[in-house]
């Protein structure tokens, strides 16, 4: 059976960055990559927008030229990679099982890096009534159909969520001569960043409408349409606000999820609030020598944070094959959210990693003028004062080597969050 | 009418830049840098916008390459730029940022290749 020191479990931006960084620490160079699709650059290769890596790159690139700076590292470092090919199981032995074209293949490792990204939700994640007629997808499946497959998927559209990836298809769907009649929102406020609201709606006059959620579908064959409501503050329909729309086309753009079927199978705690694993800052799981990063582990806005994360995640992996016994299981503290902050990563600090990292975190709602503090033992350690802070956008705090030089180890370090 | 606030749209924070009658200049307000503030300048008076979209390919191992604009063109081109891209075919295999069309509409603007496409792979069908 193959050996390695390092498997990463996944092509995308995070499975490339780790592997590079696992690469790099190791002597004996033994890492490989498995991905399921047939090329390296995940989520990135339908992305055609601009947009990403203004912060690693300080320049403005597409999602394929972002993952393609990647994937040439990769290649020129001559890093073991398989694609299509797909990881099915993971025994308590660190033996990874994936299917090919091939057939099945068992590769035994040292440490794995989960890079598996997310999925989409769906209609029936959000349980939108009506019939079950064609023309109904999610955003990412119709960016892939426009973006790499070519279809026109329609004519007239609705698309259901304001994140980013819901006004970018409505941006995207208007180059494509289709037109968007709206975007439907539920809650108060988009998610999206607004240089998109601004470059993707305001741009060609497509109406975002806030508190209103679409009621029903209708259609027998295929969509003839969408009856929406106006919601109050509980987010209930307002009786006699339904109004009809005329579409043959719904996209629902309405959150991603972790994937995490694999970590669940190999028995790896996940947090309920993130859907992915809980990590210490060495980004190692419940289970070790399996580290995560990327999306898997949580959704991230920004693929420039993804890329640092996964860094960390494949440096500490490629550790972990040399100097195991510094990750065992009874060796941290926690790191926990408190008022008004809905989650953290990571959620334990390795007491034998007392080293600098950035603690990232979302708030459970719209704040302004609030100040985030992170205290341990009853004392503050950092204060930081934000005058907007939004549920769609990812807030990091570095974490460094004289904050953690204060550390009561005794102690939770708690994150927390107050209005002034 | 003349839009008198813009939200600046070069990085995350996307502020929003407001334009007031200072005499007979301007004043602008709310920007986080002054890379955001000539942004806005321009954005008030000649808005423009990287251009992405995708390209027919014949005979690569993927049917479209996704294509983008290597500057900023006005926004009111858009539709005319993208017109003109749908009616292209182009051979693989297909370098990243290989031009595809040199200077679109006048613009100053080549629409280039943002990945490689290789050749099919007969083994592929
Ligand atoms: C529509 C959209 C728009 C976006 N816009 C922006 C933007 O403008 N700017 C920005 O910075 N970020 C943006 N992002 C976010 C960014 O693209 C993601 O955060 C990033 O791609 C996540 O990387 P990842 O490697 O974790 O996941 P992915 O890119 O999803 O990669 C995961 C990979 O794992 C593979 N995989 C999964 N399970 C298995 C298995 N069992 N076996 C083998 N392989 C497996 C998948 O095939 C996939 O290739 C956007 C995302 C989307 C979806
Ligand atoms: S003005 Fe500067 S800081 Fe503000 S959004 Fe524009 S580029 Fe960013």
């Amino acid at each position: 059976m193959e050996k390695y020191k390092v498997v990463v479990i996944g092509g995308g931006p995070a499975g490339l960055a780790a592997a590079l960084e696992s690469f790099k620490s190791l002597d004996d160079k033994k890492v490989l990559i498995i991905e399921r699709d047939k090329f390296l650059g995940g989520i990135l290769n339908q992305c055609i927008h601009p947009g990403f890596g203004l912060h690693y790159f300080k320049e403005e690139l597409t999602g394929p030229e972002y993952a393609h700076r990647f994937i040439e590292q990769v290649i020129e470092s001559q890093i073991e990679y398989l694609t299509e090919t797909h990881v099915i199981d993971i025994t308590p032995e660190k033996e990874i099982v994936a299917v090919n074209k091939k057939g099945l293949k068992r590769i035994k490792t040292d440490a794995i890096v989960f890079a598996m990204g997310c999925r989409e939700r769906t209609r029936g994640a959000i349980m939108t009534p009506g019939t079950r007629p064609a023309g109904i997808f999610t955003a990412g499946q119709a960016q892939r159909f426009i973006n790499i497959e070519g279809y026109r998927i329609g004519k007239k559209a609705v698309i259901v969520g304001s994140g980013d990836i819901g006004l970018i298809m409505a941006r995207r769907l208007t180059l494509e001569g289709i037109e968007v009649k709206a975007v439907v929102e539920i809650m108060p406020y988009s998610t999206g960043l607004r240089r998109n609201i601004v470059q993707c709606l305001d741009d060609f006059g497509i109406p975002l409408l806030l508190s209103h959620k679409v009621v029903k579908i209708h259609g027998k064959y295929r969509v003839e349409g969408v009856t929406i409501a106006k919601v109050d503050s509980q987010l209930q329909e307002i009786p006699s606000t339904e109004r009809f729309i005329e579409c043959d086309t719904v996209l629902f753009s309405v959150g991603l999820i972790p994937e995490n079927e694999l970590s669940k199978k190999a028995g790896v705690v996940l947090d309920s609030k993130t859907g992915g694993p809980v990590v210490d800052n060495t980004f190692s799981t419940s289970q070790k020598g399996i580290f995560a990063c990327g999306n898997v582990l949580h959704v991230h806005d920004l693929v420039d944070n993804v890329t640092k994360e996964a860094q960390t995640a494949g440096r500490y992996a490629a550790i972990y094959s040399q100097y195991s016994e510094l990750f065992e299981n009874n060796i941290h503290i926690n790191i926990v959210a408190k008022e008004g902050i809905r989650y953290v990563v990571p959620q334990k600090l390795n007491k034998n990693f007392v080293q600098p990292f950035v603690l990232r975190f979302r708030v459970d709602n719209f704040y302004k003028d609030a100040v985030v503090t992170i205290s341990n033992a009853g004392k503050i350690l950092i204060e930081i004062k934000k005058s907007i802070l939004t549920p769609g956008e990812m807030e990091g705090i570095e974490i460094s080597q004289k904050i953690l030089s204060q550390l009561e180890f005794s102690n939770d370090i708690v994150v927390s969050l107050q209005n002034i | 009418m003349q839009k008198n606030k813009v939200t600046c749209i070069l990085c995350p924070r996307g502020c929003t830049i407001e334009k007031k009658a200072q005499g007979d200049t301007f004043e602008f307000t709310g920007f986080g840098c002054k890379r955001g503030m000539k942004w806005a300048k321009e954005e008030f008076t000649n808005p423009k916008r990287i251009l992405t979209t995708t390209v027919h390919v014949k005979n690569g191992e993927i049917d479209f390459v996704p294509v983008r604009t290597n500057i900023p063109i006005p926004k009111e081109k858009i539709f005319e730029a993208i017109s003109i891209l749908k009616g292209i075919e182009v051979l693989a295999p297909v370098e990243i940022g290989s031009v595809i069309v040199k200077n679109i509409l006048d613009t100053g603007a080549d629409v280039v290749a943002t990945r490689r496409v290789g050749k099919k792979d007969s083994s592929d069908d």
